[in-house]
C-alpha cells in the first residue's frame, strides 16, 4: 500500500443515505480473481443505461468531474456486503478519499487497509461539502496527519484510528506488523482448550 | 466477585493476543469461499508467506456455482476459473474443502453450523458479511474484506477495534404465523439499516429463548442489515443438542469439557450493554419489503407508504427514489402486489426448517401460473434432508423447481438472475437495487409467506390460510 498522507482534488458530490456495496461495485464484476479492472464498473447500474452505454446525466460520467479525487457521500456510505472490491472500484475509477456523515463498519475496516481514505464528518459540515462540491473546480484537501478538511470557508477536525492512521501515513503491510507478535500469538495458541474444533475431522 | 461480563465480553476477552485498541484476536475457524479470497491467497503467494493454520480453515463454493446441470460443469468462464482458483489454492495449502461435487458442499453460513464447525465461545471469521449468523451459537462471528482473509491465512488473528455492546430484549412469545424472520425484519425496521454501527448486538428475553437454533440463525444472520458488527446469542441447551454428534463437533471427555466450558458464556447478571432496545414479540406480524433497503418493510396487512410520512428530508428523498425503482404508489395495499418469482433459499432462509414451513403452505397446492418458483436449499445436506422427508416431491409437485445448493439468486453471480423489472418473493436478506440482477424488484418475506405467495400470484397473509 502507498502512504497515504494529505489529499488534494475536486470533488463529487452524491447526496443518498444507506449506499450499499451492491450499488459501488454490482455482483457480476465480483467474477475477477484480480485486484484491479474494477474502476470502469463503479456505481455501473446507475451509470448505465440498460444496453449498457454510460448514462451522460450520471454524476462520475460528467467530463467536467473526471479527475475527481474526492466522494462526498450520505449516511451509512458502504452498508451491506463486505466486498473489498467496493473500495477497490472507488480507488480505480480515481477517488482518494470519501467524505460522509458516516461509513458502514466492514467497509471503513476495508478501507483502511486498501489506502481510501474515509473522513467522518458531523452531517452539517458535510451538507456543507456537498453544497459546495456542486462546483466541479471547487477543491478540498484533506491532511490525514492532521486530522483536517480545509475548503473554501470551511475547517473541520476528524477523529480517525490511531493504529489506521499509523498504517496509512507509512503504507505499512499489516501481516509483517502482526508476525512481529509472533511469540504472543504462539502462546495463545498454546493455551487453547484442546477439544476446539478442527477442519481436519 | 469479579464485574459481571456480557456474552460478548467473555467471548472477546478469552480470544485477546494483544490488549490494545485495536485489539489482536486469535481466530479459531476460517471460512472461505470463492469470490473473495483469490486475491487473499495470490497476495500470501506474492509474499512468500504460508497458511499458518490450515486446520483451522475451511473452504466452500457457493456464491458463482450453478444450481442446476451441474454434471455439465460451470459454464460461465469467470466463475469457472473462480472456483477452480479456491482449488488450486485448498490444495496448495491443505484447506479441506466442500467442493461443487462433496455432498457438504452449501452456503457457507449453513456448513459451518451444520457440520460442527461453528460452535459456542469460538471466535469466527469470513470474507462475508452474514458471517454474524454463526453468533446464534454464542460464538464472536463477523465479516472481513479481502485483505484480511489474507492477514488471517497468514497469522491466524485478526485486528479488531472494540465494538460497543447493544442488547435487543424480546420479550413476549411470536404469534402463530409470525416468523424468525419477520421478528428480525421488526427488529430492523425498529434500529433502522445503521442503528447496529460500531455495535455487537445480543439478542435476548424470551422470545429468543423459545427459538429453534435455525431460527435463531436467521435472527443473528440479518444483524448485518441492521448495520451491526455481529449479533449474538447466549448457547443454552438449544445450542448443545445442536451441535451433539455432528461431525466436527467434540466427542467423549472433549464434549464434557466443551458443554463445561460453554455454560460459562452466558452474560452475567448484573452485567450492562452500551445501548438497550426493547420489542415484544407478541406485537410482530408477518412483513413484506416494498423498498430497497431491509428496513424498509410494512405489515402485510398494510400499505406502500407514502414518502411524506418520513420526517428526514434523506429518508424521504430515498423513499421516492426506492418507489420508484421498485415501481409502486404510496397507498397500494401489499396484498394488491402480483409477483412473477419466488425465491426460497439463501443463508437466512434456506435451512430444513424453512423448507418445512414453505412446503406446509405448498402442500396440495399449486404455484400461480404467472410465477416462477424455485426453491434452493443452503446446502446438499439440507436438500438430502429435505428429499429424505418428501419435501421435493411436494414443491415439485406444485410447481416448484427444485434445484442445487449454492447462493442462487440471493445475489445472482451464477445464472439464476431475475430479469429486469420482474418482482420477486425472495426469502433472502438483501432487496437493494439490483441485487437479484438489474431491474429485479425483490420483497423480502418470510419462507411460509413466499410459499403463499408463490400459490397466490400475489402477497397474502399466511395466517390466514388453514393449514394442518
Ligand atoms: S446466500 Fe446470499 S447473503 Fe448468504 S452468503 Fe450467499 S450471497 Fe451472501
Amino acid at each position: 500500500m502507498k502512504p497515504v498522507r494529505t489529499i488534494t482534488g475536486t470533488m463529487v458530490p452524491l447526496d443518498r443515505a444507506d449506499v450499499d456495496t451492491d450499488q459501488i461495485i454490482p455482483q457480476q464484476f465480483l467474477k475477477r480473481i484480480e485486484r484491479d479492472g474494477y474502476g470502469d464498473f463503479l456505481f455501473y447500474n446507475w451509470a448505465h443505461t440498460d444496453d449498457g452505454t454510460p448514462s451522460s446525466d450520471f454524476i462520475i460520467n460528467r467530463p467536467d468531474r473526471r479527475g475527481a479525487k474526492v466522494l462526498v457521500a450520505g449516511p451509512n456510505f458502504g452498508c451491506g456486503s463486505s466486498r473489498e472490491h467496493a473500495p477497490w472500484a472507488i480507488q480505480q475509477w480515481g477517488f482518494d478519499a470519501v467524505i460522509t456523515p458516516s461509513a458502514a463498519d466492514i467497509f471503513r475496516n476495508n478501507s483502511s487497509f486498501t489506502g481510501l481514505l474515509i473522513v467522518e464528518l458531523a452531517a452539517e459540515a458535510v451538507g456543507r461539502l456537498m453544497d459546495l462540491a456542486a462546483d466541479p473546480a471547487a477543491v478540498v484537501t484533506i491532511d490525514l496527519e492532521t486530522q483536517t478538511v480545509a475548503a473554501d470557508g470551511i475547517e473541520e477536525h476528524f477523529d480517525f484510528d490511531p493504529t489506521a492512521k499509523v498504517r496509512l501515513l507509512q503504507g505499512l503491510d499489516g501481516i509483517g506488523v502482526t508476525m512481529t507478535h509472533d511469540d504472543v500469538i504462539a502462546s495463545h495458541e498454546a493455551s487453547r482448550p484442546s477439544w476446539l474444533p478442527t477442519s481436519v475431522g | 466477585m469479579s464485574t459481571p461480563r456480557t456474552l460478548f465480553e467473555k467471548v472477546w476477552d478469552s480470544h485477546v493476543v494483544v490488549d490494545s485498541d485495536p485489539a489482536l484476536l486469535y481466530v479459531d475457524l476460517h471460512l472461505v469461499h470463492e469470490v473473495t479470497s483469490p486475491q487473499a491467497f495470490a497476495g500470501l503467494t506474492a509474499s512468500g508467506r504460508t497458511v499458518r493454520r490450515p486446520d483451522l480453515t475451511v473452504a466452500t463454493v457457493d456464491h458463482g456455482i450453478p444450481t442446476t446441470g451441474r454434471s455439465l460443469g460451470i459454464r460461465d468462464p469467470l466463475s469457472k476459473k473462480q472456483v477452480d482458483a479456491l482449488i488450486q489454492n485448498c490444495r496448495d495449502h491443505g484447506i479441506t474443502m466442500f467442493g461443487i461435487d462433496d455432498p457438504r458442499q452449501g452456503i457457507v453460513h449453513v456448513v459451518g453450523p451444520e457440520q460442527g464447525l461453528t460452535e459456542p465461545g469460538l471466535l469466527i471469521v469470513c470474507g462475508d458479511s452474514h458471517t454474524s449468523t454463526h453468533g446464534a451459537f454464542g460464538a464472536l462471528a463477523f465479516g472481513i474484506g479481502t485483505t484480511e482473509v489474507e492477514h488471517v491465512l497468514a497469522t491466524q488473528t485478526i485486528w479488531q477495534a472494540r465494538p460497543q455492546t447493544m442488547a435487543v430484549e424480546v420479550e413476549g412469545t411470536l404469534p402463530w404465523g409470525v416468523a424468525a424472520k419477520d421478528l428480525i425484519l421488526g427488529i430492523i425496521a425498529q434500529i433502522g439499516v445503521s442503528g447496529g454501527t460500531r455495535h455487537v448486538i445480543e439478542y435476548r428475553g424470551q422470545a429468543i429463548r423459545d427459538l429453534s437454533m435455525e431460527q435463531r440463525m436467521t435472527i443473528c444472520n440479518m444483524s448485518i442489515e441492521g448495520g451491526a458488527r455481529a449479533g449474538m446469542i447466549a448457547p443454552d441447551e438449544t445450542t448443545t443438542r445442536y451441535v451433539e454428534g455432528r461431525p466436527f463437533a467434540p466427542k467423549g471427555a472433549d464434549w464434557d469439557a466443551a458443554v463445561a466450558a460453554w455454560e460459562s458464556l452466558a452474560t452475567d447478571p448484573g452485567a450492562s450493554f452500551d445501548k438497550v432496545e426493547v420489542l415484544d414479540a407478541g406485537a410482530l406480524v408477518p412483513h413484506v419489503s416494498w423498498g430497497v433497503n431491509p428496513a424498509q418493510t410494512v405489515p402485510v396487512t398494510g400499505h406502500v407508504p407514502s414518502p411524506d410520512s418520513y420526517s428526514d428530508p434523506q429518508q424521504r428523498e430515498a423513499a421516492v427514489r426506492a418507489l420508484e425503482y421498485m415501481a409502486l404508489r404510496p397507498g397500494t395495499a401489499i396484498a394488491d402486489i402480483n409477483i412473477d418469482h419466488v425465491f426460497l433459499g439463501s443463508c437466512t432462509n434456506g435451512r430444513i426448517e424453512d423448507l418445512r414451513a414453505a412446503a406446509k403452505v405448498v402442500e396440495g397446492r399449486k404455484v400461480d401460473d404467472r410465477v416462477s418458483a424455485v426453491v434452493v436449499p443452503g446446502s446438499m445436506q439440507v436438500k438430502a434432508q429435505a428429499e429424505a422427508e418428501g419435501l421435493s416431491d411436494i414443491f415439485e409437485r406444485a410447481g416448484f423447481s427444485w434445484r442445487d445448493a449454492g447462493c442462487s439468486s440471493c445475489l445472482a453471480m451464477n445464472p439464476d438472475v431475475i430479469p429486469s423489472g420482474d418482482r420477486c418473493a425472495s426469502t433472502s436478506n438483501r432487496n437493494y437495487e439490483g441485487r437479484q440482477g438489474r431491474g429485479a424488484r425483490t420483497h423480502l418475506v418470510s419462507p411460509a409467506m413466499a410459499a403463499a405467495a408463490a400459490v397466490s400470484g400475489h402477497f397474502v397473509d399466511v395466517r390466514e390460510w388453514q393449514l394442518s
